[in-house]
């Protein structure tokens, strides 16, 4: 059987990863290897963990982190046109960013703000309520503020 | 007594822009009022929402510029006539909250305190009679607190509806220690944010469920996992346990009673999986979050091979309220097999979006069309959508169903954790299938083959369908592969990911025959077998369409009418959004 004290370091693996994320905004080769020397576990392991979680980016990310909702009621206020607009408009696809380092698009499944559908967040700020036009005029004025 | 104005500073109406509008109240303080920022107060709608106490004044989209007016006329006891709520066809105003119709049919015991209280207080929360719960099972045996909640019949508001008194009874008799208890708030349904806003609205309901729980079946140690997405209820639940610990209601020596209790917080990090119970205690213990076989119950071997309680936030939520006011007052809402009340969150097509809590038992036509105040634009209801991937799509005929556990189950669909998606003409079913198999299909943890395998077989079919490839034989495929996977799966996402599939192919199987034999998507949804053009007869030449669509397909002709250039049009449907005289047709 498991046993905790054993095992502990492996429950401290995703916070170490949560801490670097939000400390920098993705997770990088140097980072997962410092992690898995500090707990003393396999690199392997600490791979397959950033893997498997979603959350965990392990590529840069750019200064804007667009996450467009796909959840439910995004999608069946055509959440799609909002990521296809972005994917014409900036030239980005679901996880990647732009050449300027300016923006990342992240498709993600509900930022509990369903009323007000379809809804972005950038850096944490919610949008909603969103066309074409307005997420292309968002995205203008970030960028007017570079 | 000093006026006191509650503002929700929930996400729904911080989008809204309701900080800004805090802001302005701070800008302007004054000693006969007190402003405070709370939690969801339910109409996300209509945001950001404001309550003025005493009186119970209800304004709603209330906006920074307001703030001067609504200060100078509260204090000469008038009211700003135009941010109340206005019924929308009868154009009556209403003024005292419980009168509007969004929440004379409420029953609040869960969100009692939800949106009239700073979640960061404690101080706000036990005036309100919180930890009185605690307090009153601290003097009771633990034996008696497990009989208490089996006898109230309280059911697991996470999914499945497992009576919560039978695991408590099962860890409170297990031998070995450490037990554990766990609270899960990793709400993975996409499109629901109940335990979101009761996580970040009152917090302190969730931490004194869980500490009388521990108190009942005799553990000493806590987990909350909390979805990743919800960093501010990660902040408000450590604001909570720090205050609570403060002030001797967790930690060593709970309330004086000798008995030791605490809470940690684990953020969960992205997988859908993990809200099921076996592949969150595996990523609690940093693992990979895979399901495992259940030979052996949680209540025995649960984290770290431990005897471990693991509950929905709402099922902790409820345990205050049925240890103060005892089993056979809770069973008196609800009904007999469902008692109590459920929070949903009521989006999609409907008026009122937003946060509700209503008793077992009431109708869908209650919620959808009381509460609700019915379908946007006034198009017609099609389907509602409960229990998130692991549900399925109602249509019209029930809609005078009672909402319970049972009767959910009975027509093909899931109480699940409360999401609730009203659909209307506009939303296309096959189209809704083939979103939930592709959502299933990536959150698949790929353990076992019916479940990895099977739903892209029926993703590429479902897509095929949506794309004017289908056949008939495709329906057949669809049917064999459905029970395939529900059959033979390991976990609960595998066993009832066929459940959008199957509900929409029960109900709606006429729009999938449209789809493969007249190339036809009733709802004006799939982009290659739709096309839109506009009414002349409803249109009043407004412009919004020409405003709205996004690459200019919409010309005017000389006689001031709008017409859609066919080449031109993306068929995103944006201008049939923007219409508000339902004057695009397909
Ligand atoms: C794929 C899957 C996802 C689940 N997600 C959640 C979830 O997000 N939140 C939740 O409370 N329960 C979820 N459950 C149900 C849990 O496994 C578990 O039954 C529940 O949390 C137990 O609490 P309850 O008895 O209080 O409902 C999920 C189950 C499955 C199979
Ligand atoms: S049914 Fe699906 S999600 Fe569940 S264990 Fe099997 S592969 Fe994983
Ligand atoms: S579905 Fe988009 S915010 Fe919930």
């Amino acid at each position: 059987m498991l046993d905790r004290n054993n095992d502990n370091s492996s429950e401290e693996v995703i916070q170490a990863l949560q801490d670097i994320q939000s400390l920098q905004g993705y997770i990088s080769r140097e980072n997962l290897k410092e992690i898995s020397r500090n707990l003393g576990i396999a690199y392997s392991y600490t791979y397959a963990i950033a893997t498997f979680y979603k959350t965990f980016s392990l590529k840069e990310r750019g200064k804007y982190l667009i996450k467009v909702c796909d959840g439910t009621a995004c999608h069946l206020k055509s959440s799609e046109n909002i990521v296809d607009e972005i994917n014409s408009y900036l030239g980005i696809r679901n996880g990647e960013t732009t050449s300027d380092q300016m923006f990342t698009l992240e498709q993600v499944n509900c930022l509990g703000a369903c009323a007000m559908a379809p809804v972005v967040s950038i850096n944490e700020k919610i949008y909603g309520n969103l066309t074409r036009k307005k997420i292309r005029n968002i995205i203008d004025m970030l960028r007017g503020k570079k | 007594m000093k006026t006191l104005f509650l503002l929700c500073g929930d996400v729904g109406c911080r989008g809204y822009e309701s900080r800004q509008v805090y802001d302005k109240f701070l800008e302007l303080k004054a000693d006969w009022f007190d402003i405070k920022f709370t939690g969801c107060q339910g109409l996300c709608a209509n945001g950001p929402i404001l309550q003025v106490k005493p009186g119970d004044i209800f304004y709603q989209k209330v906006k920074s510029s307001d703030v001067f007016e609504i200060l100078e006329k509260t204090q000469k006891n008038e009211l700003v006539e135009r941010l109340l709520y206005t019924d929308s066809e009868t154009k009556k105003r209403y003024i005292r909250t419980d009168q509007v119709p969004f929440y004379k049919k409420q029953t609040k015991i869960i969100l009692r305190t939800n949106g009239l209280i700073n979640p960061k207080s404690i101080d706000d929360y036990i005036a309100m009679g919180g930890y009185a719960g605690l307090k009153k099972a601290l003097t009771l045996q633990p034996e008696n607190i497990v009989d208490e909640i089996l006898k109230s019949g309280l059911r697991g508001r996470g999914g499945g509806g497992f009576p919560a008194g039978r695991k408590w009874e099962d860890v409170f008799n297990a031998f070995e220690t450490p037990k554990y208890i766990i609270c899960n708030g990793d709400e993975g349904d996409p499109g629901a944010f109940m335990d979101r806003s009761l996580m970040e609205g009152t917090p302190h309901v969730v931490l004194e469920g869980m500490t009388i729980a521990a108190f009942a079946v005799g553990s000493n140690e806590g987990f909350i996992y909390v979805r990743d997405e919800y960093p501010i209820a990660v902040r408000n639940l450590q604001k909570g346990i720090h205050d609570a610990r403060k002030k001797g209601l967790l930690g060593e020596n709970i309330f004086g009673s000798g008995f030791q209790f605490d809470i940690k917080i684990k953020r969960g990090a992205g997988a859908f999986v993990c809200g099921e119970s076996s592949a969150l205690m595996r990523s609690i213990e940093g693992k990979i979050g895979e399901p495992h076989e259940k030979h052996i119950h949680a209540s025995e071997q649960g984290l770290w091979g431990k005897p471990t309680l693991l509950n929905n936030v709402e099922t902790y939520a409820n345990v205050p309220y049925i240890i103060l006011n005892g089993a056979k007052n809770y069973k008196k809402m609800g009904t007999v097999d469902s008692p109590g009340t459920k929070v949903f969150s009521l989006v999609g097509k409907v008026r009122n979006a937003g946060l509700i809590e209503v008793e077992m038992g009431t109708t869908l036509r209650e919620i959808i069309f009381e509460i609700g105040g019915g379908i946007v634009k006034n198009r017609p209801f099609k389907a509602v959508q409960t229990g998130g991937p692991s549900g399925g799509c109602i249509p019209s005929e029930y809609l005078d169903l009672p909402v319970d556990f049972d009767s959910l189950k009975a027509v093909g669909s899931i109480m699940g954790s409360g999401g609730m998606i009203v659909m209307d003409d506009c939303d296309c079913m096959v189209e809704v299938a083939r979103y939930f198999t592709k959502f299933l299909m990536e959150e698949s943890c790929g353990k076992c083959a019916p479940c990895r395998e099977g739903l892209v077989q029926v993703y590429r079919i479902l897509e095929g369908i949506t794309q004017g490839r289908g056949s008939l034989e495709d329906l057949r495929k669809l049917k064999e592969l459905g029970e395939y996977i529900a059959s033979s799966s390991l976990c609960g996402l595998g066993r009832s990911a066929p459940n959008p599939l199957l509900s929409t192919l029960r109900y709606f199987e006429d729009e999938y025959i449209d789809h493969i034999k007249n190339k036809y998507c009733v709802a004006g949804v799939c982009k290659v077998l739709t096309k839109f053009e506009i009414n002349i007869v409803k249109c009043t030449k407004c412009g919004l369409c020409f405003k709205a669509c996004p690459v200019d397909a919409i010309k005017i002709l000389d006689d001031g009418c709008y017409k859609i250039i066919e080449e031109n049009c993306i068929r995103c449907g944006e201008c049939r959004s923007a219409c508000t005289f339902n004057a695009i047709r397909w």
